[in-house]
C-alpha cells in the first residue's frame, strides 16, 4: 500500500483503470516518463503511444491515442481520449485502418493538403500503436 | 347521436393509440436508462479535465496570451443548440428553441448579430427558415452520440471563432436535473473563462499545496488542452440533452397514455347511454306494437 501509486485511467466513456499500482509509464510529449509511489506533482501532454503499468509482477499495457496526466498526491490521472488494454484490442480492425491511414497518406501527399495529412499521420500512428501491443 | 358502431370504432381506435404511446413510454424508459448510464460514465472524465483546468489557471498564465481566452468586443454572436432528433416528447424541444430565440433576439436589439450552430435536427428544423443564420449544422446522431461528434462540432466552432467570424458563443441544451425536470440551461463557452474553474478547486484542494512539473510548459499544455475543453463541453451538453429527451418523452407519452384513456371512458359512457337508449326505444316499438293488436 505504501509503495503504490493510484492510477486511473479515463476516457469519455468510461473509466477504464482504478487501481492501486506500482509503477506506471506514460508516453509524454517530451519523452516517456514512468511515476511511482510519491511522484512529485506534474502535469504532462501525452502523445499517441504505449502505456503501461506493474502490478504485483503483472504488467497491463494499453494503447492511448493522445491526452494528458496529472500526478499529484500520490495519485496519476491519465485522462486520454480513447485507451484500449492489449486483450481488448481488435487487431483485424487495426490492420484495416492501418492500411486505410496509408491510403490517405499518399492521397494527402500528392495533393498537398496539411490539414488531410496531419490525421492520416495520427490515424497511423494510433492504428500502429494498436497493432504493437496487440502483438504482444 | 352518433351511430352506435360509429362510437365503437372511435373506441377500437383510441385503445390503438394507447397501446402505441404505452409502447413508446417504455421504450422511453428503457433508453433513458442508458442514456443516463452514459452520463455517469462520462462524469469521471470532464470532473478530473475541470480539476485539471483548475490546476492550471491557478499556475498565473495570462488569459489574454491565448485566443480562446481572449475576450474582445462582441459584434456577432454565435448560439450553438442542442436539441434532440425526434418529436413526441412534449414541449422539451420547443422550450429550448424558445430560450434559443429570446437570447438571439435580445442579442439583436442591442445591436449584435446572432448565428447559429444546430446540433439534432428539431432545432435546425426551427430556425431552418431565418431570421437567423446557421453556420453548422449536425443532425441525425443524437442517437448514438459519440465523442467525434463533439469534436467536429468544437473544431468548426473553434475555426470560426479564431477567425474572428464569431467573438462569442453561448450553448444552449437541455439540462437533466430529474425524471420528471429538465431544464433549458445556457452557458458561454467561448472565450473561456477560467473563473468557476478555480472555484471548484479551490474547494476540493486538500493538503498543503505542491509546486508542479509541467511537461511541456504550462503555456503549451494549454494551448493543446483549451479547444479539448470545448468540445468536453460541447459533448456534456449532447448527452445531458440526449437523457432529457427520453426522460420528457417518458412523460409526454405517460400523459398521452393517460389523457386516451379518459376518452376512453368517457366514450364507453356514451355508448352504454347510446345502447340503452335504442333498447328502450325498440321496448317501447315492440310495447305499442302489442298495443295496436289488441
Amino acid at each position: 500500500m505504501a509503495n503504490k501509486i493510484l492510477l486511473e485511467v479515463v476516457t469519455p466513456s468510461k473509466l477504464l483503470v482504478s487501481e492501486e499500482v506500482e509503477l506506471a509509464t506514460a508516453p509524454g510529449a517530451d519523452g516517456v516518463f514512468g511515476a511511482m509511489a510519491n511522484h512529485a506533482p506534474l502535469l504532462a501532454t501525452l502523445k499517441i503511444g504505449e502505456m503501461h503499468y506493474l502490478n504485483e509482477g503483472n504488467t497491463v499495457r494499453m494503447a492511448l491515442s493522445g491526452g494528458f496526466c496529472d500526478v499529484s498526491n500520490n495519485r496519476m490521472t491519465v485522462l486520454a481520449e480513447s485507451a484500449e488494454i492489449s486483450t481488448e484490442i481488435d487487431a483485424e480492425r487495426a490492420l484495416r485502418a492501418k492500411e486505410r491511414a496509408e491510403r490517405r497518406l499518399q492521397e494527402a501527399e500528392t495533393r498537398k493538403e496539411e490539414i488531410d495529412l496531419a490525421r492520416a499521420q495520427a490515424a497511423l500512428a494510433r492504428a500502429l500503436t494498436r497493432i504493437q501491443i496487440a502483438g504482444h | 347521436m352518433a351511430s352506435l358502431k360509429d362510437i365503437k370504432l372511435k373506441i377500437v381506435g383510441i385503445k390503438k393509440t394507447a397501446q402505441i404511446t404505452k409502447a413508446m413510454n417504455m421504450v422511453a424508459a428503457a433508453k433513458l436508462r442508458g442514456a443516463q448510464q452514459r452520463m455517469e460514465d462520462f462524469r469521471p472524465y470532464a470532473e478530473k479535465f475541470s480539476g485539471v483546468m483548475g490546476e492550471l489557471a491557478g499556475a498565473g498564465i495570462n488569459p489574454d496570451a491565448f485566443p480562446l481566452m481572449a475576450a474582445r468586443p462582441v459584434k456577432k454572436v454565435m448560439l450553438i443548440l442542442v436539441t434532440s432528433d425526434r418529436g413526441l416528447c412534449g414541449s422539451f424541444n420547443a422550450n429550448i428553441t424558445k430560450v434559443a430565440e429570446n437570447f438571439l433576439k435580445t442579442q439583436q436589439e442591442e445591436g449584435r448579430e446572432g448565428c447559429l450552430a444546430c446540433v439534432g435536427k428539431k432545432g435546425n428544423a426551427f430556425f431552418k427558415r431565418g431570421p437567423f443564420e446557421i453556420l453548422h449544422s449536425s443532425v441525425g446522431i443524437m442517437d448514438n452520440i459519440q465523442m467525434f461528434n463533439a469534436r467536429q462540432v468544437g473544431q468548426e466552432v473553434i475555426n470560426l471563432f479564431l477567425e474572428e467570424k464569431v467573438d462569442e458563443v453561448q450553448l444552449v441544451y437541455g439540462r437533466f436535473i430529474n425524471v420528471a425536470v429538465q431544464r433549458p440551461t445556457m452557458n458561454r463557452i467561448l472565450p473561456i473563462s477560467t473563473e468557476g474553474l478555480e472555484e471548484a478547486e479551490g474547494g476540493g484542494a486538500e493538503g498543503p499545496k505542491a509546486t508542479y512539473t509541467y511537461e511541456p510548459d504550462p503555456e503549451e499544455i494549454l494551448n493543446q488542452l483549451l479547444p479539448m475543453f470545448v468540445n468536453v463541453q460541447i459533448m456534456h451538453a449532447m448527452l445531458e440533452t440526449g437523457a432529457s429527451e427520453q426522460a420528457a418523452r417518458m412523460t409526454a407519452m405517460d400523459n398521452a397514455t393517460r389523457a386516451c384513456e379518459d376518452m376512453i371512458d368517457d366514450l364507453t359512457m356514451v355508448f352504454n347511454k347510446a345502447r340503452q337508449s335504442a333498447i328502450t326505444a325498440e321496448l317501447m316499438d315492440i310495447v305499442g306494437g302489442a298495443e295496436a293488436l289488441k
